[in-house]
């Protein structure tokens, strides 16, 4: 690869996701990364390591996941836009911190190229079974948004929404790529800066001694302040009231807990994102997301030719999950087919939303390489029935 | 008329009283620390106090500047992002021993091999007071801790040695006796550009001191007076602490190496050329 001064390389390209997802984190605004190599991973950082010396960013290869994932919330509050990239065994390293910024409301993203698991589990190759995980890693109750590429061109666009969601909404945002998405070659095209729509963080206009720095603004989100402004902020993982100082009682935690939940329930609409194909008089609708939401494709043409009528509902952000939707299909509809490189994590919020109004069904893999068209076309036959 | 304390600037009056234990040295090491910036004129608005968890983590939550309790033994690779994101703030990491050395004991060392731009003060009272008095890597051998009941039999790790050989510029041990002499340190190491490490040597008298038998904060302060030896300049490997032993204080290494960010810069020129900005200016 050829290096550019320009920090936007905007034209057509032939690149994989993970080196688009690098130019998405790029032109999202992405000037702080650190991270630790891991397979299938390493060449977001490997290309973030290449660009960033000649944009004015900076990378550094830390020790571990642990200290990448704690990193990147320091220079967040030091204002810079800030991401980590892992896979399987160091997302579960970075648990820890996805707790920190969503109770200390730090705005970073999380890329994480999904592989088999668990533990060292299939290094080379691909799985989508960290979903649950995404969501509920980290202990305590909290909300995050996670999204999900199924191209390279995704990874470049999405990686901007990423950015995006995390600055407006000062949650960790987790791009949940896979191993196919990450290594596989496309066509990506890169637009002028000028037609990339950025969300930068919203500066509070309060002198310090107005300033709250936790107290909830516009959409429930507090207004930002950076390290060094002369605020002098206390930022703390411990329970916190909008002064920011520690409040270690139930009514705080009721209050501080339920603000940040609710932050990402209560604009979920705003937030959720779906493509649907033929979803209204389907009998069947897959419901699908990542490499999968292609794989699917031959099976559902396949089961239309047979004269099934088969939806598509492919999910682009995958938490918060569209329930409404899945509630509203599920009365109308016959039954989900949930295929998943997985042994069950989507097929249940999918089952659970359905409220027994559809039956849906899991067409499960392990992971190590995609579904065959032909199991999930199976499915589909099966619950057309 | 009643003039004010210096220190209360730099102090959140609005979370007093503290939790700290009285005869407890952390709060000696605080006030030490306000006299050194007070001294050293730095920019308040650009000095930046990051702690992890326990009872010296407590201090950011204390100070009136902006300051970050972050998580258990990562408040050096927060500060090490927090710093390279903004060169232009000054980043003291605060913490325990428990902390910086024995969860966060792999970020010491690695920030120190890199010469990270910021002063890391370590109060060791050789336990983990917020949980009960725990056994940490400086507890003495032999030393009763909640968790070696018969006495601790684990090497501890002497703290300068391990911050000198990863490649500190400044590494100093006070006690919490040595109040002007830490406050000298602490001034002096705020000017060092690069990773500054100074261990401050205190008492924790409800668990360290009651379960070993050893007195009270007083009591300590006495021990510190008679058995500390000031050794400037002292060959780091031979300032190993043992129970009831002789500590050797002072200043041990003051020297000058290129920090990550001017390694960074110098080399990046060099190969890139006319290509590369500095960064940070």
């Amino acid at each position: 690869m050829k290096s550019d001064n320009e920090a936007i390389l905007t034209g057509n390209h032939f690149l994989d996701g993970d080196h688009a997802c690098c130019e998405g984190a790029i032109a999202a605004g992405c000037r702080f990364v650190a991270g630790y190599p891991i397979t299938p991973s390493t060449e977001v950082v490997e290309r973030i390591a290449q660009r960033f010396p000649l944009i004015g960013g900076i990378f550094i290869q830390m020790e571990d996941e642990i200290a990448s994932s704690i990193a990147i919330a320091g220079a967040s509050w030091a204002g810079k836009k800030s991401m980590t990239v892992t896979s399987g065994p160091g997302f579960s390293l970075m648990m820890e911190h996805i707790g920190l910024a969503a109770i200390t409301e730090t705005p970073m993203v999380f890329v994480n190229v999904q592989r088999g698991g668990p533990s060292t589990g299939l290094p080379t190759l691909p799985a989508q079974s960290d979903m649950m995980q995404a969501r509920w890693g980290s202990h305590g109750d909290y909300e995050i948004i996670a999204l999900s590429p199924n191209s390279p061109q995704e990874c470049f666009n999405f990686m901007i929404d990423a950015f995006n969601l995390s600055e407006q909404y000062r949650v960790p945002v987790l791009f949940m790529m896979d191993e196919c998405v990450g290594h596989m070659i496309e066509k990506v095209v890169i637009p002028e800066e000028s037609k990339i729509k950025l969300v930068e963080r919203k500066y509070t206009s309060l002198p310090p001694d107005k300033y709250l720095p936790f107290k909830p603004g516009e959409n429930m989100v507090p207004e930002f302040v950076k390290a060094g402004d002369g605020y002098k902020i206390h930022v703390t993982g411990l329970t916190h009231n909008e002064k920011g100082y520690p409040v270690i009682n139930a009514e705080a935690q009721d209050k501080l807990v339920r603000r940040l939940v609710n932050k990402i329930k209560l604009n979920s609409d705003k937030i959720i994102r779906y493509e649907e194909d033929t979803v209204e008089n389907a009998d069947v609708v897959v419901v699908s997301y990542g490499i999968t939401s292609r794989v699917c494709i031959p099976a559902i043409n396949e089961a239309r030719a047979k004269g099934i009528k088969v939806g598509h509902l492919r999910l682009i952000v995958v938490w918060p999950f569209p329930e409404k939707r899945i509630r509203e299909i599920s009365g109308k509809i016959k039954s989900f087919v949930v295929p998943e490189l997985n042994l069950g994590q989507i097929f249940y919020e999918v089952e659970r939303n359905a409220c027994g109004k559809a039956d849906t069904y899991l067409v499960s893999h392990a992971g190590g390489t995609v579904h065959n068209s032909e199991d999930i076309y199976n499915v589909i036959m099966e619950a057309a029935k | 008329m009643i003039l004010e304390n210096p220190v209360n600037q730099f102090l959140r009056q609005d979370r007093l009283p503290h939790i700290w234990c009285p005869g407890c040295g952390i709060g000696t090491t605080v006030n030490c620390f306000t006299r050194a910036l007070l001294e050293s004129e730095t920019d308040l608005n650009k000095v930046m106090i990051v702690s992890g968890i326990g009872c010296t983590g407590r201090v950011a939550g204390y100070m009136n500047l902006d300051s970050f309790h972050t998580t258990h033994g990562r408040a050096i690779p927060f500060a090490t992002g927090m710093k390279l994101a903004n060169p232009d703030l000054k980043v003291v990491v605060y913490s325990g021993d428990g902390d910086i050395s024995a969860i966060g004991g792999n970020h010491f060392i690695h920030a120190a091999r890199r010469n990270i731009e910021i002063l890391v003060i370590c109060v060791d009272n050789f336990t983990y007071g917020m949980t009960g008095g725990q056994v940490t890597p400086t507890s003495h051998i032999g030393a009763i801790n909640s968790t070696t009941p018969y006495g601790n039999f684990e090497q501890p790790f002497n703290l300068p040695f391990l911050a000198d050989s990863s490649g500190a510029v400044y590494v100093a041990r006070w006690t919490a006796f040595h109040v002007h002499q830490l406050a000298r340190s602490i001034k002096e190491a705020l000017q060092k550009k690069g990773f500054s490490f100074i261990e401050v040597i205190a008492p924790c008298p409800t668990l360290y001191l009651r379960r070993n038998r050893l007195g009270d904060g007083i009591d300590e302060m006495k021990y510190y007076k008679e058995k500390s030896v000031v050794k400037n300049n002292a060959d780091t490997k031979d300032v190993g602490i043992s129970f009831k032993g002789e500590i050797v204080v002072g200043k041990f290494v003051d020297r000058e190496r290129p920090s990550f960010l001017e390694s960074m810069n110098v080399h990046y020129k060099k190969v890139l050329g006319d290509s590369y900005k500095t960064y940070g200016e």
